[in-house]
């Protein structure tokens, strides 16, 4: 994310020094791909592409501002009505997003903190430390991501309800409490990002591992743990099925009260809609606020992963 | 860490404090320049010098072995508890029968949850509308996001918010998507429909018909990620070379061309990555269709139409409680995983080889 060549990828690439390349060959080079400047028919497609991206979005806010009976009308609505407030606010009390709201950001807050943290340690010991059986514990790291969560949700209802923890939040907080993904994507930020020297200078002045960590790495892993934080905390909040069975109706997540206001807990399509604003409304700020940082984190996360 | 390693050992020489473990201490001492010479002058202290000295360097030595594993150790202890142990368990607990009232009661059941799944109907129509609304989604939603990044890639004015906008689905719940999409999807009032009929097509009924339920599940699907992998692959596009563009546009390679000869080829990798990954969502595919079928979503449909593996094993588990089997399902979609990774290895593999045994054939 440092880097202005991830930020900005739409300047191109530095152009090779154009010494002793005479007009046509550079003609040639401005028709060569990623050189060009769009055209009428790209701005156009991606326009419109860009608009069926909002509308779903747009619509929601639009079908939350009326009643339920408008919305069953043909045609549907497009302008916004004057029940707004109304509808967030019984999706707010009788459909427990409030509650609901207050234990994602608890879940998906303690998801991130636990994730980045740990990430950014292991991720430092597999870019930079030497140690045994290194490759081998990377390798299962990287397998692990290829295994899906359904598969340990049996034993983990199991483990749970042993523990008499089912509809509780630790629940569902300790089984995403550390990502594959995270550890990876922290080793392949710090491989570039921090120099081995400044490492080695550290300890030459007697620094231990955790000062090493706290003074060298943790500020330069930070555009990096930034990113991290902001991509965990989306997944965390939007992570539905575990929740949709390890917690109920009494202690919910966003998208476990979303689950019952879609299976008609409330039959008003105008809350429900209200409901599915709600829960979307931090991540969309957020995505107005540092959507350019988190383009650019998917960017460079897929560049090196 | 072979660096440090080594000046650690010369610095417990030199400097007594250097390397020291204790935080506080080790910031302050260093400072004072003291050399070999100056240690061996100050007398009697020797001794108990020496011993500070062969317990801070001792414990250097210990903090540097320990503290890479220190650091891996969190990430490996929630693994094995959370991710390892319950993969093993799900496998265990596939053999038995356990149901969802008396978890305590589990009776030995050898393959038998295994062997009910082959002769289920259900479990063979999950596993067909898996994969069939897995290509639905991956698809079109892998191509469009070619398009879109090609687009992308170009020079552009305000392309940061063409971006934004794009990649805004991605975040949207999937319990928010899928009931914004049921709304828009009605069939008698729903924007879709309506947009249809203005178009002279008669209104569709998409909960209920097979493919039109299934169609309109996937679009929610290719509506959150499209954005995603179009990012994905941008940033892979802008890592090609310019000179291989210049090259073939030297060579007289239409811009299209220059795509499909060089940018195609050149992102195999990064294609090959979202093949995967999307798939293995593919197969996980639950939110969507289950809250597109409402208050008995989990059946997905009156028909079954549109219910996946992932919902089977919820229906399965926490409708009809036979855990059993929900964990037998649970495995079977593992083994499906570990087959198509197997399949997309051969695919990198061989397929380049593949490629240049048919051109010596020509």
């Amino acid at each position: 994310m440092t880097s202005p060549t991830l930020l900005e990828p739409a300047s191109p690439a530095p152009q090779p020094p154009p010494a002793g390349t005479e007009r046509t060959r550079r003609s040639f080079a401005k028709r060569a791909g990623g050189q060009l400047h769009a055209g009428p028919v790209a701005y156009t497609v991606l326009t419109v592409l860009s608009l069926l991206s909002l509308f779903p979005l747009v619509w929601t806010l639009i079908a939350s501002s009326r009643t339920s009976g408008r919305l069953a009308e043909t045609p549907p609505p497009f302008w916004f009505g004057g029940n707004l407030l109304t509808n967030l606010e019984r999706a707010w009390n009788e459909g427990g997003l409030g509650k609901a709201m207050v234990n994602t950001t608890v879940v998906a807050g303690s998801v991130t903190v636990g994730t980045v943290l740990f990430a950014t340690l292991a991720g430092f010991a597999f870019a930079k430390l030497r140690f045994r059986f290194q490759n081998m514990l990377l390798m299962l790291t990287i397998g692990t991501m290829m295994v899906p969560p359904q598969l340990s949700i049996v034993p983990l209802y199991l483990w749970m309800a042993d523990l008499n923890w089912t509809n509780q939040l630790q629940s569902v907080i300790l089984p995403t409490f550390v990502s594959a993904f995270g550890v990876f994507f922290m080793r392949q930020y710090l491989i570039s990002a921090l120099p081995t020297e400044l490492i080695e200078a550290a300890r030459m002045d007697g620094a231990s591992s955790l000062r090493v960590v706290w003074h060298v790495v943790f500020p330069a892993a930070r555009p990096a743990m930034a990113v991290l934080a902001m991509l965990t905390f989306v997944t965390s909040w939007n992570d539905y099925l575990w929740p949709v069975i390890a917690l109920n109706q009494e202690n919910p997540t966003v998208q476990v009260a979303l689950n019952q206001l879609g299976q008609g807990r409330i039959p008003d399509q105008a809350v429900i809609m209200a409901g599915a604003l709600l829960g979307t409304l931090p991540l969309l700020v957020a995505f107005v606020a540092f959507g350019k940082q988190i383009v650019g984190g998917i960017m460079q996360g897929a560049v090196k992963g | 860490m072979t660096g440090p390693d080594n000046s650690v050992d010369t610095a417990g020489a030199t400097s007594p404090a250097q390397g020291g473990a204790a935080p506080a201490g080790a910031a302050s001492e260093p400072r004072t320049p003291r050399g070999p010479h100056g240690e061996q002058g100050s007398g009697g202290d020797t001794s108990a010098e020496e011993k500070r000295l062969a317990r801070r360097s001792k414990r250097a030595r210990w903090d540097l072995k320990a503290s890479p594993y220190a650091f891996v150790a969190p990430f490996f202890l929630f693994f094995a508890a959370f991710g390892l142990f319950p993969l093993v368990y799900t496998g265990w607990t596939s053999l038995h029968k356990v149901q969802l009232g008396a978890l305590d009661d589990q009776q030995w059941a050898g393959f038998h949850n295994y062997a009910r799944l082959l002769d289920d109907d259900f479990f063979w129509n999950a596993l067909w509308n898996t994969f069939t609304m897995g290509v639905m989604s991956t698809v079109p939603q892998l191509l469009l996001a070619l398009g879109i990044a090609h687009l992308l890639n170009y020079r552009l004015r305000g392309s940061m918010a063409y971006r934004v906008a794009l990649l805004t689905p991605y975040a949207t719940s999937v319990a928010a998507a899928a009931l914004v999409f049921t709304l828009l999807f009605g069939f008698d009032s729903g924007m879709i429909n309506w947009g249809l009929g203005h178009l002279g097509i008669d209104p569709v009924n998409w909960r209920e018909e097979h493919w039109y339920s299934q169609a309109a599940i996937s679009s929610i699907v290719v509506w959150r990620w499209t954005g995603y992998n179009a990012l994905i692959y941008l940033a892979a596009m802008q890592a090609i070379p310019h000179d291989l563009y210049e090259s073939a546009a030297l060579d007289g390679a239409s811009r299209w061309r220059q795509f499909i000869h060089v940018t195609v080829p050149m992102l195999r990798p990064t294609i090959l990555f979202t093949v995967v990954v999307s798939t293995i969502g593919a197969t996980q595919l639950f939110g969507e269709p289950m809250l597109f079928g409402g208050s008995s979503g989990y059946k997905g449909g009156a028909d079954h139409q549109f219910q996946t593996l992932g919902m089977y094993m919820y229906e399965q588990g926490w409708v009809n409680f036979s855990l059993g089997r929900a964990s037998a399902i649970a495995w079977v979609m593992f083994l499906l995983l570990l087959v198509l990774a197997a399949l997309a290895l051969v695919v990198q593999r061989l397929g380049p080889r593949l490629r240049t045994a048919m051109r010596s054939q020509r």
